[in-house]
């Protein structure tokens, strides 16, 4: 067998110091990991096995109304806990719209944060691939490239970064708290996924060694829970990446938008935050043509990378109708297909 | 002879009982192929050409060698002698297979080499370790490529063109014309339970646990293949995690075997979920191209189907398309042909409703579109050119409900006000609803079969036949059927099956298995109930001596006089009077060719489905289906309604969901895994629901029993795609429905 070594650290520091290692990976659900390692496209000399470490599975409330959640939380226990749902309803919805119930139950929010792109000749050991393989191409330019980005992306690599949980915590500034050889540092999550570029094998800000311990969501995002929703174009009702998604927060006051969040998923290496668009919400009347305009801008620099023009449209659609669904206000209770267009649409699309 | 009556009883044949082998199953402790660990066994391991076309240059076998567990490397170096070359074909339903005979790749996903070891682990590891430097040559995987040829047959042996009446004066003759083409994609083998084999020998004996669908052609195949007797080849097979078409003998299996050969230990091969989409047959992709015309009042006067497939660089197998065109409509003038590529992919071979399931769709949809060019409701366009006889031979059928299909169907749709004009639907909170029909068929066949009963003097019957669970039911259905045979309850019956070394039941394949294993049973079970009743009719101390003329039933373990239920014999007492241990019947069954050459044969249904589609995002939904089935007599309701839900889910993937993405540069299928190669969830099948039509058939064959393994597929992606169209007005002929298409 592929042989490796194993490592159950006792504490952060451990951990940190036996993730310091060349060849080491943290290991925490393994729902990509270990899939990633049984294709050989993960193939790390060393697994340290962050399920034991104390103190990464608790959700703890801040005095800021914010909370703080610890790196080991299984998505399915965030997803369903009630101040997530009360405060943060999107992040709850973009949870409960991935993968399935099973991964749900297993994967952690840590891990999340780290998951790899689904672009099949990443995962294809015989094609060329920049991330996988640096130097070696990108045989995704010119291949099956149908689902691949759209915004940001380099001529190294055109991949999509798959998580629904990022794009809802890009929305509404997650910030994430890490341990490293260094010490302790803070990166808000919309900065902590790097564009392609050149460099398409570094995929976040984290320097070897470095572990997520917690993921903080502020008290300022907790105000956009009256108007908060996440949806999702997928190419079946359940258990399919994103083909484009949409996470949006509102703030209505008087009648007017006073602050508007809004990320995009499924177009990029990274959640897409549109600060361009949220800026162009401000002040506005919520409605269809407020929200044109704004996903116009969302998507003002998108092009295709391949077959895949379509996204551009689909993405700034999927923006305006999680900018309305939003705006018609977070429903009492989250829909029995989280983020569908099929679930619940309060005033109808025509209405 | 005794004049035995037949006899249906409450507790068998036609009664909705449940799965004999269910707590087996829902216990984890069913037996499939890959449970078993004979002691010694090793575990091997495919490693599959990452290439489609081209040479292996080299191997590290050396690196595999060295690796910790690795027992042995089986390459074309050193691969045991066969009898027979891999490409031979005389045995029937073969195809050509990849034995490591040479250093040739001719698809992505070929075995090159086998590594044997101790652990699973260690031989995965080693199969890496091989690191195979190619010769790669340029690939052709689409559609697009140069070089069509027309084929010799298609599908088993039917011709490249058939026609009748007069194409050009049909055409001439209609008032409205379309002609349209619709594409399906590649589609690949996903049985839940992928192929694999464990394989001992003994000498030349050679015991096997492997999923099949065919224990006599294997057999007869293998002996060939190795030079061995057949009936030193025994195979156990009581349950299959799905076939669907692809187990019969594969060429990864027959590795296992060889590997097995070479290292003189039992072996153990399993295909991962990644191999699966190679070595086991596919179905082909499609270009269909339909011409129909119509008279103002509607009747078709031309239905011209053409199809363009592909098969393999090294095989034939041209996927029959257009074979719903001839029986499904009536036409003055129908015509099909035929033309074929080869690429460089692995053979093609039978899935689920080949033929119809990709024909049927472009047919449904044509009708659809033809439908809607004479201002005509779908089903009364359907009804308007109903076929009373067989269109393309003129044969009656044997029996045909299509008209109940649809007017059952339609009824619990609630089809009737369907407006013509689509968008014309939406649901309450503005999404475009529409509804959609599709015309379901597919042929009723006969193989052969024997089975062999036995009543025992205890009063107890032993029906014997090696059939096959492939997940429809056979444990239960079959022994319905026994039991009934034998006037015999349930529990009364121990039916023996799933193993080579019983009576053949033939293959499980055709939607044939219930029929033809069905009629062989029901033989044997007869012929051991008669001489059961010339014991007691010629016993003087029988109260049924001398009913001769009169005639006797087998009821709940007793033979009964016909006109006077008071005199009755139990078989215990039978028996042991005659101071027998048992008696015996044996049956067989087969097409009866002079029925066959009289009538036409086909299970037909009525398919109704409803999506729902965001206007703005093109995401759609099935939101209902109904279908409505005639196929002969019902064995037993509850499987019959599972296998057509399992096909109408089928029937939703082809239309929406399943499509093997080809990199056209490199011919890898780049997404092999269920992540990526999208069949439906639950959550996409809302509501179901399978109608079980009344039909009576006399000719079809001893039972009445015609087969809905497949059918439940076809006209039910045509169903769906003509639902899309009312529902948005696009009319999509690229399949699967692509979000792009339906974006507005």
């Amino acid at each position: 067998m592929n042989r490796f070594d194993y490592v159950r650290p006792r504490t952060v520091a451990e951990a940190v110091a036996a993730g310091a290692e060349p060849g080491s990976a943290f290991l925490a659900a393994g729902t990509n990991l270990l899939d990633l390692m049984k294709i050989g496209v993960a193939r790390p000399a060393r697994l340290v096995d962050l399920n034991h470490l104390p103190g990464l599975s608790s959700i703890e409330a801040l005095p800021d109304g914010g909370l703080r959640i610890g790196a080991q939380i299984r998505n399915a226990d965030l997803a369903h806990h009630a101040q997530v749902v009360r405060r943060f309803p999107a992040v709850a919805e973009a949870l409960l719209s991935g993968a399935s119930a099973q991964l749900r139950n297993a994967a952690t929010v840590g891990g999340n944060l780290l998951q790899r792109t689904r672009c099949s000749y990443f995962q294809d050991t015989a094609s060329a691939c920049n991330k996988r393989a640096p130097g070696s191409g990108c045989d995704a330019r010119g291949g099956d490239n149908r689902l691949h980005a759209v915004l940001g992306w380099s001529e190294s690599c055109i991949a999509t970064n798959p998580s629904d949980f990022c794009v809802a915590l890009a929305a509404f500034d997650a910030v994430v708290e890490i341990e490293g050889p260094a010490g302790r540092r803070e990166i808000p999550l919309r900065d902590f996924h790097r564009l392609p570029g050149s460099t398409p094998d570094r995929e976040t800000d984290l320097a070897p060694g470095e572990l997520i311990v917690a993921l903080r969501l502020p008290g300022e995002a907790a105000g956009f829970a009256p108007h908060s929703r996440y949806v999702k174009l997928r190419e079946r009702t359940s258990y399919a990446f994103a083909v484009v998604s949409a996470a949006a927060g509102l703030r209505i006051e008087d009648g007017r938008i006073a602050a508007a969040r809004l990320a995009l998923g499924g177009v990029a290496a990274k959640p897409w935050r549109a600060t361009a668009a949220e800026a162009a919400l401000v002040g506005a009347a919520p409605g269809a043509d407020a929200f044109r305009a704004a996903a116009g801008l969302a998507l003002a620099e998108a092009k295709p990378s391949g077959d895949n023009a379509f996204k551009i449209e689909l993405a700034r659609r999927i923006a305006v109708r999680a900018l309305i669904l939003a705006a018609a206000g977070t429903p009492a209770r989250l829909p029995a297909l989280p983020a569908s267009p099929f679930a619940p649409i309060p005033g109808g699309l025509h209405g | 002879m005794v004049e035995v009556h037949r006899l249906r009883h409450g507790s068998n044949a036609g009664q909705p009982i449940t799965r004999r082998d269910g707590l087996l199953k829902v216990t984890g402790m069913a037996r499939y192929a890959a449970d078993n660990h004979p002691p010694g066994m090793l575990h091997a391991v495919i490693a599959a050409a990452r290439i489609a076309r081209g040479r292996v240059a080299a191997l590290d076998v050396a690196a595999a060698r060295a690796h910790p567990g690795v027992v042995q490397v089986m390459t074309p170096g050193n691969r045991p002698a066969l009898a027979l070359h891999p490409d031979d074909k005389s045995v029937p339903f073969s195809f050509r297979m990849d034995l490591l005979q040479d250093d040739r790749v001719r698809y992505a996903g070929q075995p090159i080499a086998v590594v044997i070891a101790e652990t699973l682990e260690a031989a995965t590891e080693g199969a890496a370790l091989l690191a195979p430097r190619y010769e790669a040559e340029a690939v052709e995987v689409t559609l697009d490529a140069p070089g069509a040829f027309v084929p010799e047959a298609v599908g088993v042996g039917a011709p490249p063109e058939e026609h009748h009446g007069d194409m050009a004066a049909g055409l001439a003759a209609a008032t409205r014309r379309i002609e349209a083409t619709y594409e399906t994609p590649m589609q690949f083998h996903n049985a839940m339970e992928p192929h694999g084999v464990v394989a001992a020998w003994d000498g030349d004996a050679l015991s096997l646990d492997m999923p099949t669908q065919g224990f006599a052609l294997t057999q007869m195949r293998l002996a060939a293949m190795f030079g061995i007797p057949a009936e030193g080849i025994h195979i156990r097979s009581p349950f299959l995690g799905g076939g669907f078409g692809s187990k019969l003998l594969t060429g990864p299996q027959v590795l296992g075997i060889l590997a097995a050969r070479l290292v003189g230990q039992p072996v153990k091969l399993v295909l991962t979920r990644a191999q699966m989409y190679g070595p086991v047959t596919h179905r082909a992709p499609t270009r269909q191209t339909l011409r129909l015309g119509a008279a103002a009042d509607g009747a078709l006067t031309a239905l011209h189907h053409h199809v363009r497939t592909a098969t393999s660089r090294f095989d034939d197998f041209i996927e029959p398309a257009a074979g719903a065109s001839h029986t499904l409509y009536a036409a003055p003038a129908i015509a099909t042909s035929y033309e074929a590529l080869r690429l460089d992919t692995g053979t093609p071979g039978f899935m689920r409703a080949p033929g119809e399931a990709s024909g049927s769709l472009a047919l449904e949809v044509a009708m659809d579109e033809m439908a809607q060019a004479c201002g005509m409701d779908p089903l009364d366009f359907r009804l308007r050119n109903y076929a009373e006889v067989e269109p393309i031979s003129g044969k009656p059928f044997s029996s045909k409900a299509l008209r109940d299909c649809y007017a059952e169907g339609a009824a619990r749709f609630g089809w009737a006000g369907r407006p013509l004009a689509p968008r014309s639907m939406r649901d309450a909170e503005g999404r475009l609803v529409g509804w959609g029909i599709g015309t379901a068929t597919f042929p009723a066949m006969m193989f052969q079969a024997e089975a062999r009963a036995e009543i025992r003097r205890d009063g107890t019957g032993l029906v014997e036949t090696g059939a096959h669970d492939m997940g429809q039911g056979a444990w239960t259905a079959f022994a319905q059927i026994a039991a009934e045979s034998l006037g015999l309850d349930i529990g009364q019956v121990e039916f023996r099956s799933g193993r080579s070394d019983l009576p053949s039941a033939g293959i499980a394949g055709g939607s044939a298995h219930t029929a033809t294993a069905g009629s062989a049973i029901q033989a044997a079970g007869e012929q051991a109930i008669a001489r059961l009743a010339e014991l007691a009719l010629a016993d003087p101390r029988s109260p049924l001596f001398g009913a001769d003329n009169i005639g006797v039933v087998a009821r709940g373990g007793r033979l009964v006089r016909w006109d006077d239920e008071s005199r009755r014999d139990s078989f215990a007492d039978i028996l042991d009077r005659a101071g027998l241990e048992s008696v015996e019947g044996r049956g067989n069954a087969s097409a009866d060719a002079e029925a066959a050459s009289r009538y036409a044969m086909h299970s037909h249904g009525a398919v109704f489905a409803e999506v729902t589609v965001d206007p703005d995002l093109g995401q759609l939904r099935v939101t209902r289906l109904v279908g409505a089935f005639a196929a002969g007599r019902i064995i037993n309701p509850r499987l019959v309604k599972s296998q057509y839900y399992g096909g109408m889910i089928w029937g939703v993937s082809f239309a929406l969901h399943e499509r093997a993405a080809l990199d056209h540069r490199s011919g890898r299928v780049m997404n092999a895994d269920l992540g990526e190669y999208h069949v439906p969830v639950n959550a996409d099948i809302p509501s179901i629901e399978a109608i079980l039509v009344e039909e009576e058939d006399p000719h079809v064959n001893a039972l009445g029993v015609k087969g809905v393994g497949e059918i439940g597929i076809t006209g039910t992606a045509g169903a769906v795609a003509n639902a899309i169209w009312h529902a948005t007005g696009v009319r999509v002929r690229r399949f699967p429905v692509a979000i792009e298409a339906l974006m507005g």
